[in-house]
């Protein structure tokens, strides 16, 4: 592809080795501090590891799995990295998701005469629109009365969050569905096609994938390089003539939109219902997954492969070597930390 | 020597990166007196009494406190010696009391409180120097000028014998900064030593007993405020050293292009100008009404306007409403009343965006802070304004090797000195910095540059080179609107001087009709006092 070839262009190399190392040696550091607390509970560690690495890549339907778990944080990561190199710290990517989830799932069901080669694209329009919503509320918040954005975004996730329990417990409920909070199944002709026969892999990934480059090409747009100024400084873009307020609108549309875009893929690829528990959790490990990738998107590619390896991989390890999912939780947590302190751990060699 | 001073510092010399903020300094604080110490922003005031107070030390230069040399390395040792220290931002705890606040960290106060009794000797304190405070208020629930005294209290409460005050009246209204001058005529009455820092000239001739002048970073002079006046003070404090200036400049032009073509300020700037003063006006502004962040009044019914081919200068001192005047015509404030145009276009209310598509640069006084991002490439920082034109931009997308081709020009065409247009801006001088706004503004061949302290922080290198391509654009036929401080580039540079004090023109005047008498005045807010002006307001 030719823009990752010319993104590449200018990359200073052994700057990015020793990113590469440090991040490396980071989660080696994390998952070492991981098997003493195994040790301490009495689990083997070799064992519990072995049975992460087979259960995140072991079979190809299992590495499948890493990559369905792996779409939805790599979209969001997107989403949340072009707001806050503008400047802006958007933190409501969960509740985007849900919208569009909900906006998606609508038009669905509202326009199911269409057929299904119109259908599909107007769901994932309707999801983008939906993400936009919520986001563009909070963006005019920032932009008009300079609302503090990180407190609007994760009030919004709230209101999401139980406006989709409200929806799969109340008007959307599924009247056969034997009364769990979920709504009814999308018409099987608007499921995403499968990449892999027997595994849940579906092309949502390959939107996921397109969108690195989408985004790629987006730093290197006029756009792209108006947000960055905001970014780096609204004062330099105010004396430049950049509009600070519409820059910042425009900002939360497309982190809106492209969170939105989650939540379809979400729907339409994997769980071809709207449930509860949608998003749980997702949104702020988006955020880490978005501060480990640097904001680049292909170091997003990579941070987002890893924190899926760990839920796919911790889930194998609760189910076989017994390993209760809080520790994973704990492992998990260790290597986001220490990822995250590496620049100052590893201060010394980034001459 | 029959009294022992105080305090006295002795040759004391500080250097920063690439600044001298105090370059060997005297000063004598005497008992009983009130030393008022002027300056322009960044001028050494407020160092120089950091490093009484043990907040900065010294590279050279002697203390002696008492007769005695002292090194003062923390605030606590100044606090030791008797010295306190009234910060412009107030260092108190807001949910505790003024009491609480004053008894805080001191050595004498026992493990168990007694409240009643520590109020009781704060109050005595205070009304010994005539201090109106209600020791058991809390802070949260004072004025400001009534937390200034909480602060003055706490010194006199802890026997200090010399007191600093920095820039004490900024934050107060007219009422509390008259109390403020009460109150230290009293503790000067009562022996104590005080240090007034201001660059306000009322104040000070008002409030001291004695005057020291800083300019950049010199003490340049020393009076009994009796015997001096507010036209000299003014002078002092922007310099007059203007033949000394022009000669090193000269020089340095000289020694840069070989030989005699000096085209910047060196020879009668405004001889072969006068002609094109006759030209069209650029810009033109008309009983410009604009408000401060405060909403108060900062520019009143100001009126004048560059032609082209013309560089109006703009003194006065800082804060009289240089600042809102510039944001106005940049479009980044609200012109309350009157009307700006820009060669014959209503420009009143365009937005920064129209500003810069209708060929007016701007070069700000604060390159850091708004004219460049320090951690983006300088390729980057020469298109900040240019990139959405088709020459760096084919269907949205940024023609990098246009852009970089053309800072590569840019750094050819205005000398500056870097590694590669791939560098970020923060790692080049501050000078070379100036030069990537410099070409950033002036490529595109703008009708009007705006240059508000165009050579702020650069050394005389530096400065030359920002005063020759003015004077070139100039020659080229823009209109140069250039605000600055300092006199001696003003006279330099300018054809006509325009003189403001508090937000108000006190008159225009071709450079021959102008001296620093007459300026200096002005620029203290009498207004011009008999003598004719050619041009009044709109000539």
């Amino acid at each position: 592809m030719t823009a990752i070839a010319r993104s590449t262009k200018n990359i200073n190399w052994p700057g990015v080795g020793r990113s590469i190392l440090a991040a490396a040696l980071s989660i080696a550091l994390g998952l070492l501090i991981g098997a003493l607390f195994l040790l301490f509970s009495g689990q083997n560690p070799v064992a519990a590891y072995t049975s992460l690495l087979k259960g995140a890549f072991g079979t190809p339907a299992r590495l499948a799995e890493t990559f369905v778990k792996m779409t939805p944080f790599l979209i969001l990561a997107i989403s949340v990295s072009i707001s806050f190199k503008c400047g802006v710290w958007n933190i409501g990517a969960e509740g985007q998701l849900i919208v569009g989830a909900i906006t998606s799932f609508w038009a669905a069901m509202t326009f199911h005469f269409l057929p299904p080669v119109l259908l599909l694209p107007l769901t994932a329009v309707a999801g983008m629109v939906g993400g936009t919503l919520w986001s563009g509320i909070a963006g005019v918040l920032k932009a008009y009365f300079n609302a503090n954005e990180v407190i609007t975004t994760s009030m919004l996730n709230f209101i999401a969050v139980y406006l989709l329990a409200y929806m799969v417990n109340g008007p959307l409920k599924d009247p056969e569905g034997f009364n769990f909070p979920q709504s009814r199944l999308i018409p099987e002709s608007l499921e995403l096609p499968r990449l892999l026969a027997g595994s849940r892999l579906n092309i949502a990934f390959l939107v996921a994938l397109g969108l690195v480059i989408v985004t790629l090409l987006f730093w290197r747009s006029t756009v792209g390089f108006r947000m960055e100024i905001v970014g780096a400084s609204r004062r330099v873009a105010t004396h430049v003539g950049l509009n600070v307020k519409r820059t910042i609108i425009l900002v939360s549309i497309i982190s809106g939109a492209i969170a939105g875009l989650a939540g379809w893929g979400e729907i339409f690829g994997v769980h071809f219902r709207l449930i509860e528990a949608i998003a749980v959790g997702m949104g702020s490990l988006a955020v880490v997954v978005a501060l480990i990738g640097e904001l680049h998107p292909l170091g997003m590619v990579v941070s987002a492969f890893l924190f899926a390896s760990l839920v796919v991989g911790g889930n194998a390890m609760e189910r076989s070597a017994g390993v209760p999912f809080a520790l994973v939780d704990v492992i998990n947590g260790s290597i986001i930390l220490i990822v995250l302190a590496r620049s100052y751990l590893f201060r010394g060699w980034r001459s | 020597m029959t009294e022992q001073l105080p305090v006295r510092l002795v040759g004391i010399t500080k250097r920063f990166p690439g600044v001298v903020a105090n370059d060997g300094v005297d000063l004598d604080l005497r008992v009983g007196e009130v030393h008022g110490l002027l300056g322009e922003n960044g001028a050494g005031k407020s160092t120089l009494m950091n490093i009484l107070f043990g907040l900065y030390t010294p590279e050279e230069g002697q203390i002696f406190v008492n007769g005695q040399p002292v090194i003062i390395d923390s605030p606590a040792k100044a606090i030791s010696l008797g010295i306190g220290m009234i910060h412009q931002h107030f260092r108190l705890v807001r949910p505790f009391t003024v009491t609480e606040n004053i008894i805080l960290g001191l050595d004498s106060t026992p493990a168990i409180l007694d409240m009643k009794a520590a109020a009781t000797r704060v109050a005595q304190v205070a009304r010994q120097y005539g201090i109106q405070i209600n020791p058991n208020a809390r802070i949260e629930n004072l004025s400001v000028g009534e937390q200034q005294r909480v602060e003055i209290l706490n010194s006199l409460y802890r026997e200090a014998n010399v007191l600093i005050l920095d820039e004490p009246t900024a934050v107060l209204t007219p009422q509390e900064a008259q109390d403020l001058a009460v109150t230290l005529r009293e503790m000067a009455s009562q022996g104590k030593a005080v240090v007034f820092i201001s660059h306000k000239l009322d104040e000070v001739m008002d409030v001291t007993d004695r005057v020291t002048v800083l300019r950049r970073g010199r003490k340049v002079f020393e009076a009994m405020t009796a015997d001096t006046s507010k036209g000299e003070l003014a002078r002092e404090m922007i310099g007059h050293k203007l033949e000394e200036f022009k000669r090193e400049q000269k020089a340095f032009i000289m020694a840069l292009t070989g030989a005699g073509e000096v085209t910047a300020a060196g020879d009668g700037s405004a001889a072969g100008h006068h002609e094109a003063a006759a030209a069209r006006p650029v810009l033109t502004v008309q009983n410009l009404v604009v408000n401060d962040d405060r909403d108060l009044p900062a520019c009143r019914e100001v009126s004048f306007e560059i032609a082209a081919g013309e560089i109006l200068g703009v003194a006065g001192v800082d804060g009289n409403g240089q600042r809102e005047l510039i944001e106005a015509l940049t479009g980044q404030r609200p012109a309350l009343e009157g009307h700006i145009s820009v060669n014959g276009k209503d420009a009143t209310r365009w937005t920064p965006r129209q500003v810069i598509d209708h060929d007016v640069a701007v070069i700000t006084d604060d390159r850091q802070g708004e004219g460049l991002l320090l951690k983006t490439s300088v390729a980057r920082n020469t298109v900040l304004k240019l990139f959405e034109r088709p020459a760096f931009a084919k269907r949205r997308m940024l023609r990098f090797g246009a852009i970089d081709s053309f800072a590569e020009q840019l750094v050819q065409d205005y000398s500056i000195s870097t590694p590669g247009v791939q560098v970020a801006a923060a790692k080049l001088s501050g000078g070379n910095q100036q030069k990537i706004i410099l070409a950033r503004e002036l490529s595109q061949s703008p009708a009007l540059i705006i240059a508000n302290k165009p050579t702020r922080g650069l050394d005389i290198g530096a400065a030359t080179y920002v005063h020759q391509k003015l004077s070139e654009e100039r020659d080229r036929g823009a209109a140069v609107l250039l605000i600055s401080a300092d006199l001696d580039e003003l006279f330099a540079l300018s054809d006509r001087l325009m003189v403001i004090y508090s937000g108000r023109v006190m008159g225009i005047m071709p450079i021959e009709e102008a001296d620093l008498e007459r300026v200096g005045l002005m620029m203290a807010g009498t207004s011009d006092g008999g003598r004719p002006t050619s041009e009044q307001v709109t000539p």
